[in-house]
């Protein structure tokens, strides 16, 4: 009987690799719903608490994002557009990766529950629990409606930062929730469409895949007409002014004009790619607008008194 | 003395040796980790100035 010992390389990962293994750019879209969840609650943080819970809910997706990427490492090393991650490359052994995600989950919880406060905490476990376990490791793998329910992870962070400043969860958060919840499909869908051949090639059962493009396209269409007027309630349900109404509904509009060019599209990618990229800035704008609301909110209301 | 003969003779170098390359990456991932850690010492005692003598009542 033989036995065989593997010996691991010494580690040549640099700052920058760990910094990569945390998705910066989800991880940006997650502080900044966070921040406007934060800042239209009705109680104010103080500064240093609220920087606190945004450094948190940042590391907390920074760890989700860490522990995707070390599960997913098979089949990233098939993509075209994840084969350079630190894992499939080589840069950082999976075993660090699970190393660093596990401890940058339990810290960033831990001091969420200790600094700022035990709901806001449970959210954050929560929506990291739901990206690792359910999304990356049940979900992702086996059904085209992966990106629908693991959406619910990415949709947390405006109540996790309402949670931070209010102790609780109120209708404006879960409005928030339901606003990036039901954005998910278009944006995720429409990048699958033209990257249908790198997820065929690793299993991954995307829509596009599964259903075909056609399917995908009226999806599409689908989750934009029920996001148009969902990205407008803040507005109509007294929760915004009127100003973010007109945004909202001129925004919404675009991307339902998009989402039906989209589905009208029979070769090349061009409308997917429109749809991805309007699909960011819908978003942005929409979060944007509630934080201008916000502020100029506050400062009428320093005018006045 | 043999013992004194024993203990001046240059061991020969056993086990991992680093590149440059890891020694440098090595040295700058100690650095992100002390630097994360004193971030986080320096948090914990401006969250409890801020806080006063409540630091430990926080809301649910």
């Amino acid at each position: 009987m033989s036995l065989t010992v593997s010996r691991v390389e010494p580690s040549i990962a640099g700052v920058g690799d760990y910094l990569e293994l945390m998705k910066p750019r989800v991880m940006s879209l997650a502080v900044f719903t966070a921040l406007v969840g934060l800042l239209i609650a009705p109680i104010h943080l103080h500064p240093v608490i609220a920087f606190t819970a945004l450094v948190c809910i940042a590391v907390g997706a920074g760890a989700a994002g860490a522990l995707n990427m070390w599960y997913d490492a098979d089949i990233d090393a098939l993509m075209e557009r994840t084969a350079a991650r630190p894992v499939p490359a080589g840069r950082i052994a999976p075993g660090e990766a699970l190393a660093f995600g596990v401890t940058l989950a339990v810290g960033s919880v831990v001091v969420l529950g200790l600094l700022v406060n035990v709901i806001a905490a449970a959210l954050l476990a929560v929506s990291i629990g739901f990206y690792v376990f359910v999304y990356t490791m049940w979900l992702k793998r086996s059904t085209p409606q992966n990106i629908v329910i693991g959406g619910a992870a990415g949709a947390l962070p405006p109540m996790i930062g309402w949670a931070a400043a209010t102790g609780s969860v109120g209708v404006e958060p879960m409005l928030l929730f339901l606003i990036i919840f039901f954005w998910t499909p278009p944006h995720f869908w429409a990048l699958a469409l033209f990257r249908s051949e790198d997820y065929a090639r690793a299993g991954v059962p995307m829509l596009p895949v599964v259903a075909g493009e056609a399917a995908t396209r009226r999806q599409i269409l689908f989750y934009a007409l029920i996001l148009a007027p969902l990205g407008a309630a803040p507005w109509f349900l007294g929760y915004a002014s009127v100003v973010y109404g007109i945004v909202a509904v001129a925004a919404g509009a675009a991307i339902v004009a998009l989402a039906f060019r989209l589905h009208a599209e029979r070769n090349g990618y061009a409308a997917s790619k429109r749809m991805f990229a309007f699909s960011i800035l819908y978003l942005f704008l929409l979060f944007a607008m509630l934080l201008v609301d916000r502020v100029a909110t506050e400062l009428i209301g320093w005018s006045l008194a | 003395m043999m013992t004194d003969i024993v203990m001046n003779e240059e061991k020969p170098q056993t086990g991992v040796r680093l590149t440059e390359q890891q020694l440098r990456a090595r040295r700058a991932r100690s650095i992100a980790i002390a630097v994360s850690l004193g971030v986080l010492v320096v948090l914990f005692y401006i969250v409890t100035l801020v806080k006063g003598p409540g630091v430990l009542v926080r809301p649910l």
